[in-house]
């Protein structure tokens, strides 16, 4: 195991420091407005924050792991958030044998390929070769009630828990001249940026909120919260330059389109728990509700920044 | 002192097993418990729920809190129970199950004589009125008469509808390796037997408070 580069120790601090901003702040709301906890808002906020300790410490141990602790994380991230989005799918008992593939199969495939950075095959196994073999396995079972409904849900599912979030650990595998060794920081700064995105479209979209994007898929997205949200993030992203390869206008651009990559995540998901009839996509992240609640917008960002890297950085 | 040895052994294999099954459905299920109707605590009850798998009487075994796990028995069927070995020490020593015959003319004991022993004995019950498992399309299965004759013997014991969700997508009957869901297990609010209210009804407003606690039909 190599060192970590310096570089994450400071990013890590600064994270610690915000967070440590956002504790005082929301202790002194709390105190001032509703010291008997009962303003409802207040406590969410509360208790995001003590959730955002409590995963970026955990992420935080996976970055100085390296490459084996980002790779686990994201592996367990996969399965919980593929466990929530089928809970919510409308499988039927002939689809066990190909959804039990998807878990303990493929899944672990996936990452493994990642792992051993071997993208020819990571990049086409489960659109191509997982999405031709899953509705074989469940034609054989029989029952062709909604048999598209049943595999496009779980295609669709598997696309985002595994294939998308697979593309986070594969962020280790470029190579770019003159940053050798310091990849793991791209992973950092693609979470933190679009993590930072959400927050801060989440604080823009309370204080001044007013005209609703799409109001029948989710009622806290705003206009003003979206451009106050994106603009914040990518500027935070431009101020974070020196831990990517970028210079500070570069970052910028490319914090901007993961931004915006972000926030059709978020907005996607929306639709589909709106669908459902569900808030939340599970119950395990207090105030946050599930995994995909927290991941949706990384879903969508990871793959077009690593194309980004891929295509215009990356030798390879 | 050998029997007492063995006693002894064999309630800590008990033990062990009972936590380790518990710590598996929790695994596979981020199994959830929502106390909706009701709190956890030790009154002497009888909960009844929804039967769709192999695995229901665990995740609700699971669901209560460690305190009420030890004092809450599940009434099982004899036939499955005691066919092997494994499956008797399981249903025996891990669950501490009231074990019923379910066919009426190889009984030796009336099944709710043994189940209102049991609640004297000071035990709460986990029962699954619908007799067997449900792999129909509709939500709960008629109930059979044993909750209305537990219910009249004992009228002063909460019981409570208890709905588990998911769990006949977790371990359909016939499959081996549970595909991992995630399961909640709801609580709702008890009932009674009212004065003068007839078996039919009874049974009826029974399995409509349990069918009331599953999530909108997707």
């Amino acid at each position: 195991m190599t060192a970590p580069p310096s570089e994450l120790v400071s990013f890590l601090v600064a994270v610690g420091a915000i967070l440590s901003i956002a504790t005082i702040a929301g202790q002194t709301l709390r105190s001032r407005v509703a010291p008997d906890r009962t303003n409802p808002v207040i406590e969410e906020i509360n208790a995001r924050i003590a959730s955002w300790w409590a995963m970026v410490v955990l992420i935080g141990l996976a970055l100085l792991a390296g490459r084996t602790g980002i790779v686990l994380l994201f592996a367990v991230c996969s399965f919980a958030a593929l466990r929530e989005f089928l809970s919510l799918t409308r499988t039927a008992r002939a689809d066990h044998w190909s959804l039990l593939l998807a878990f303990y199969v493929i899944l672990p495939l996936q990452y493994l390929l990642v792992w051993h950075d071997w993208y020819g095959l990571y990049s086409i196994f489960i659109p191509v070769y997982a999405f031709l073999l899953l509705p074989v396995l469940s034609a054989l079972r029989g029952g062709p009630d909604r048999f598209l409904d049943r595999i496009a849900e779980t295609q669709w599912a598997i696309m985002l828990a595994i294939y998308c979030a697979s593309y986070v650990p594969a962020l280790l595998n470029l190579h770019i001249p003159g940053y050798e060794g310091r990849n793991i920081l791209l992973v950092a700064y693609l979470i933190f940026v679009v993590q930072f995105s959400d927050v801060m479209q989440f604080v823009w979209g309370k204080l001044v909120g007013r005209h609703r994007i799409a109001a029948s898929i989710s009622p806290s997205k705003t206009w003003e919260g979206f451009v106050g949200g994106v603009a914040t993030a990518s500027l935070a992203g431009m101020a974070l330059w020196w831990i990517t390869p970028f210079s500070p206008f570069v970052s910028l651009s490319v914090s901007f389109a993961m931004c915006l990559a972000g926030f059709a995540g978020g907005l996607v998901l929306s639709a589909i728990k709106r669908d459902r009839g569900v808030k939340d996509w599970g119950y395990v992240i207090p105030g946050h509700g599930g995994f995909i609640d927290r991941l949706d917008s990384v879903l969508f960002a990871a793959p077009i920044f690593l194309h980004i890297m891929r295509y215009a950085w990356s030798l390879k | 002192m050998i029997e007492q040895a063995r006693l002894y052994l064999y309630n800590a294999i008990a033990r062990v097993t009972g936590a380790a099954v518990s710590l598996f459905a929790r695994l596979i299920t981020a199994l959830r418990p929502v106390w909706l109707g009701c709190e956890p605590i030790a009154d002497k009850r009888v909960y009844f729920a929804n039967h769709t798998s192999n695995g229901d009487f665990v995740v609700v075994w699971t669901a209560l809190p460690p305190s009420l796990r030890s004092q809450t028995r599940p009434v099982a069927a004899a036939d499955y129970w005691l066919a092997s070995r494994l499956r008797s020490f399981a249903g025996r020593w891990v669950f501490n199950a009231v074990l019923i015959d379910r066919r009426p003319d190889m009984r030796t004991e009336n099944p709710v004589d043994q189940i209102v022993a049991a609640l004297d004995d000071g035990y709460s019950l986990i029962l699954f009125p619908e007799g067997k498992r449900n792999t129909t399309a509709e939500a709960v299965l008629p109930f059979k008469t044993g909750l209305y004759h537990v219910a009249a013997a004992r009228p002063d014991v909460d019981l409570v509808p208890v709905w588990i969700a998911n769990l006949s997508r977790i371990m359909p009957k016939g499959e081996i390796i549970p595909l991992p869901l995630l399961c909640t297990v709801t609580f709702g609010a008890p009932l009674r037997l009212n004065e003068g209210e007839a078996k039919a009804d009874f049974l009826l407003r029974a399995a409509n408070e349990l069918r009331a606690l599953a999530p909108v039909a997707t």
